[in-house]
C-alpha cells in the first residue's frame, strides 16, 4: 500500500512538472529542436533542473538505498539507430513519451492518436527482438 | 529570466525528484518509454507498479492543467496532421524500444546516473531531433 502511494506520488511530481515546465506544449518542444529557426531553450532548463535534482539524489542515496547502478552497456549499433529513429519522430510530432501520455490527463486527440501508434511500434520492436525473453 | 525558463527549472526540479523517488521505491529506472512499453509485453510480471506510476503522471499533469494557467498551454505545431501523429508514434514507440529509452530513460535517469550509452543516445536523438525538425520545417511547412 504505502509502495503505491509513493509510486503514484513519484509519477504525480513527474507529470506535474512535465505540465509546468510547458513540455506537454509540442510547439515549445518543436521550438527547441528548431535552432535555425525562432529558438526556444526552455527544455534545456527543464533537462537541467532534472538533472541537478536526479544526479544529487542519486549519487547521495545509491549505496544506502542500493539504487540500480549503470551497468556500463556498450554503445551499440542498435542503441544509435533507436535514438536516430527517436529524434526523428520526436521531432515530427513534438511527442516524447512522457509528455505524449501526460496529455490524456487533458484528452488532446493528438495524444490519443500518438499513443496507440506508440504502442504499436513498442510491440513491433518487442516481437522483432524478443525483448519478452 | 524569461518566465518560462523558470518554469523549466521548476518543472524539471520535479520531473528530476519523480525520477528519483520512482527509482528510490520500485528500484527500477523510471524511464517513461520502459515503464509504458514493458506494460504491452507478453508476460505479465511487474505490472503493478508501472500502471501506478503512469497513473500518477496523468493525474499530476491533469491538476496542473487545471490549476496553473500556463501548463494548460497545448498549441499544435504547424502542418502536423493527425496522420503525423500517428506516424511519429509508431517511430517514436519503434526508436525508444529498440534504444532501450527516452528523454527520461536515457536524458535524464541514464545520464543523470553517469552512464556513457545514454550521454551518446540523447547526443543522437538530439541531433536527429534538430535535423528532422528543420527538413520539415523547409521542405513541409515550407518556412
Amino acid at each position: 500500500m504505502k509502495q503505491n502511494v509513493l509510486t503514484f506520488l513519484a509519477g504525480a511530481l513527474f507529470g506535474a512538472g512535465l505540465a509546468i515546465s510547458g513540455m506537454t506544449d509540442p510547439t515549445r518542444v518543436i521550438a527547441f529542436l528548431d535552432i535555425f529557426g525562432a529558438w526556444d531553450p526552455t527544455l534545456a532548463f527543464v533537462m537541467g533542473g532534472a538533472l541537478i535534482v536526479f544526479s544529487s539524489g542519486y549519487f547521495l542515496l545509491r549505496k544506502s538505498k542500493s539504487l540500480p547502478c549503470d551497468s556500463c552497456d556498450p554503445v551499440s549499433i542498435r542503441l544509435i539507430m533507436g535514438a536516430i529513429l527517436f529524434g526523428v519522430g520526436w521531432g515530427i510530432g513534438g511527442f516524447c513519451p512522457g509528455p505524449a501520455i501526460a496529455n490524456l490527463g487533458a484528452l488532446h486527440v493528438e495524444a490519443l492518436i500518438f499513443i496507440p501508434a506508440m504502442a504499436i511500434g513498442m510491440i513491433l520492436v518487442q516481437r522483432l527482438f524478443k525483448l519478452d525473453a | 529570466m524569461e518566465p518560462s525558463y523558470v518554469n523549466g527549472l521548476v518543472g524539471g526540479a520535479l520531473i528530476g525528484g519523480g525520477s528519483l523517488l520512482g527509482m528510490i521505491v520500485t528500484g527500477k529506472v523510471p524511464g517513461i518509454s520502459g515503464v509504458f512499453g514493458r506494460l504491452l509485453r507478453p508476460s505479465t510480471n511487474e505490472t503493478g507498479w508501472r500502471f501506478v506510476f503512469l497513473a500518477g503522471l496523468i493525474a499530476g499533469a491533469a491538476i496542473l492543467f487545471r490549476v496553473f494557467e500556463p501548463a494548460a498551454v497545448f498549441r499544435v505545431p504547424e502542418g502536423r496532421s493527425l496522420i503525423v501523429y500517428a506516424i511519429a508514434g509508431i517511430i517514436v514507440g519503434f526508436g525508444t524500444r529498440l534504444g532501450g529509452g527516452c528523454t527520461s530513460g536515457h536524458g535524464i535517469c541514464g545520464m543523470g546516473m553517469g552512464a556513457r550509452d545514454s550521454m551518446v543516445a540523447t547526443v543522437v536523438f538530439m541531433i536527429a531531433g534538430m535535423a528532422t525538425v528543420l527538413l520539415f520545417r523547409t521542405l513541409i511547412v515550407g518556412a
